[in-house]
């Protein structure tokens, strides 16, 4: 039996993406961007604080990096634990020493639930983004509407009412969305949002409530997406940050600015064999008198100066 | 469903009619940029499920959005650096959503060859009227938007059924005679063309498009460091290249611009693009190229030694 004729029709053919969540462009097209003091590549140091449930539910998929045995899965949840009581402290002694700004994506609940952990986040005069609630609260096509209108309330509230500056910024956990997930945001408050990785300049984004900015946060140089899903070395992931920074650094040099999102999690980069090569990225990258590291709403906020948002 | 498809015979490797590239050449090599379209909300196939999580599939659509709006820019600089043209294997649907890159790639005399309409409509349970109307679709689009008759075929997303390749022939003589439907990239069975038999009789071949030296294949599925895929693709070259002595060799090089136009990654693929094209007798070329070429030299020979291998002198 054939496929209905529909298969073949294409509604959406036409100029543009096959949706109206934001304009189509090209990197190269857009207006050379200059970041303070003429630095020409902003690097955007993201740590992912996160909390893995032992009973996750996993809807609609099993996310990444979560539990994988049979209940009780006591391997990965103190595996993933293990970078909020230890490896975190390890990545804030590297920040303090190489003088990195971090910015913090923590989930909700970790939030509420670790106030020593948050008090010592607080200390580095980072920037905090929602990181939803928990590693199982995923945000998802088909999901009830009321039911993810509340979780992105009370995650953003829960983190708003912890912290002294009102968040900004949204990181869906697994960067999965709904439809309605950006909407969900800009009701709340959120003014960008980190999971659309499909660029690597902030841009423009559509809701119902009034626009939205993305900032990308690169999923492919992620050291849970190189060393975890990849498989790759330290010694690779190392090679591979260098190699990012020197090809964005030698772009700037003629189409302006550009942005460099790292993602870390604690409980991967926090361990004690791979602690030394994040201080070698680290070393590398702030190393060098073009790099203006800031937080990703900073580093937005210089954005949208610059190009009348 | 068939034991096999039957589409070519067996062939040794060793012994063959030697053929002779332009000016001694031992490797003809080609890059062929798989510049492709993506739904966000594709209709389901029932035999294959477009994106893992359900619509939207962020993660898996925004890294290929990103290949349009951020990587073919920087694979272009870099081709265009070491004098290399390429071969599009193209979803045609981009020609509507995002003509600026099919300019680019006309400023470059790039050729464009069909990669389906987008990458997230397959060919599994199609009819054969539909899928000839994909097809006769794509070559058309190509047409329409580049003057360009369109020689290859790589089925969108390598999703194929049993006449994929006798469609793209026949379909390809019906809008523009010898000049289109002359070769396929679907077949990973050899290191140089080879005759392929499709139905209309038509004079038809396989042309080598490794898959092993895929980026996606390279970086998504088998997982290979970034350094490591350059020091894949040397010594890749260094054998063709050698044996090319022998009998001219292709090799192919098919990327995709949300893979190795990650930052972290283009310094190891110029690496290697550095080193092939640094060698003396290596022909860089495009597809249509290399097939007018071995259809016009080598075909026949070809066909006479398969028969005479297989015992069965025609």
């Amino acid at each position: 039996m054939s496929l209905d004729k529909e298969y073949l029709e294409y509604p959406k053919r036409s100029y543009g993406h096959d949706h109206d969540r934001f304009d189509w462009s090209m990197l190269t097209d857009r207006p050379p961007v200059t970041w303070p003091d003429n630095k020409r590549v902003a690097i955007w140091i993201n740590t992912s604080l996160q909390f893995y449930p032992l009973n996750q539910r996993g809807l609609p998929f099993k996310v990444p990096n979560g539990m994988t045995m049979p209940y009780p899965d006591l391997r990965h949840f103190t595996l993933r634990d293990y970078g909020n009581r230890v490896g975190i402290y390890r990545l804030l002694k590297a920040f303090e020493r190489f003088g990195v700004r971090p910015t913090f994506a923590i989930n909700s609940q970790l939030a509420r639930d670790t106030p020593y952990l948050l008090e010592q986040l607080q200390r580095f005069d980072a920037e905090f983004i929602c990181h939803g609630w928990n590693m199982d609260h995923l945000h998802y096509g088909g999901q009830d509407e009321q039911e993810e209108a509340e979780l992105v309330q009370r995650s953003v509230e829960t983190l708003n009412s912890l912290i002294d500056t009102p968040v900004q910024g949204w990181l869906s956990p697994a960067k999965n969305q709904s439809w309605k997930t950006p909407d969900l945001l800009t009701a709340n408050g959120i003014e960008y949002c980190c999971d659309w990785v499909n660029d690597d300049m902030p841009y423009a984004f559509k809701t119902d409530n009034g626009p939205l900015m993305m900032m990308p946060l690169s999923t492919e140089l992620e050291d849970q997406f190189i060393i975890g899903q990849n498989l790759h070395s330290e010694d690779s992931w190392v090679e591979q940050i260098k190699d990012a920074f020197d090809f964005l650094l030698e772009e700037s040099a003629t189409q302006g600015g550009r942005m460099l999102a790292l993602n870390l999690h604690p409980w991967m980069m926090g361990q004690p064999h791979r602690i030394s090569s994040l201080e070698t990225v680290l070393e590398y990258l702030m190393g060098h008198t073009e790099t203006w590291n800031a937080t990703a709403g900073d580093i937005l906020q210089a954005f949208n100066a610059q190009t009348g948002k | 469903m068939k034991e096999s498809l039957g589409v070519y015979d067996y062939w040794p490797y060793q012994e063959r009619p030697r053929i002779q590239w332009p000016n001694g050449a031992k490797v003809a090599f080609w890059v062929a940029p798989n510049i492709e379209c993506y739904e966000l909300d594709p209709p389901a196939n029932p035999q294959r499920k477009a994106w893992p999580q359900p619509s939207p599939a962020l993660p898996g659509y925004t890294i290929r959005d990103y290949g349009n709006r951020v990587g073919h820019h920087r694979q272009m600089a870099l081709l265009d650096k070491y004098g290399i043209r390429g071969s599009v294997s193209l979803s045609v649907a981009l020609c509507d959503h995002h003509p600026e890159i099919i300019q680019l790639c006309a400023e470059r005399n790039w050729e464009l060859f069909s990669h389906g309409i987008y990458n997230t409509r397959y060919t599994y349970g199609l009819s054969e009227e539909q899928e000839r109307d994909m097809i006769r679709d794509s070559i058309e689009s190509i047409y329409r938007h580049s003057g360009q008759k369109c020689a290859g075929y790589l089925a969108p997303a390598l999703s194929h059924s049993e006449h994929t390749l006798d469609l793209f022939a026949e379909v390809g003589s019906e809008l523009f005679g010898d000049e289109a439907g002359i070769y396929t990239c679907d077949l990973f069975h050899d290191d140089q063309p080879t005759p392929v038999r499709v139905r209309s009789g038509k004079r038809f071949i396989s042309m080598p498009y490794s898959l092993e030296m895929n980026d996606t294949i390279v970086y998504a599925v088998n997982k290979v460091e970034p350094r490591h895929y350059c020091t894949m693709l040397k010594r890749h070259f260094d054998r063709l290249y050698e044996e090319g002595q022998e009998s001219g060799t292709v090799m192919c090089i098919p990327t995709h611009n949300y893979q190795v136009s990650c930052p972290h990654r283009l310094k190891a693929f110029e690496e290697a693009l550095e080193y092939i094209t640094g060698h003396s007798d290596v022909w860089v070329t495009t597809g249509r190229e290399i097939a007018e070429h071995y259809l016009q030299h080598d075909y026949d020979a070809a066909l006479a030694d398969i028969a005479n291998k297989n015992g069965s002198v025609q």
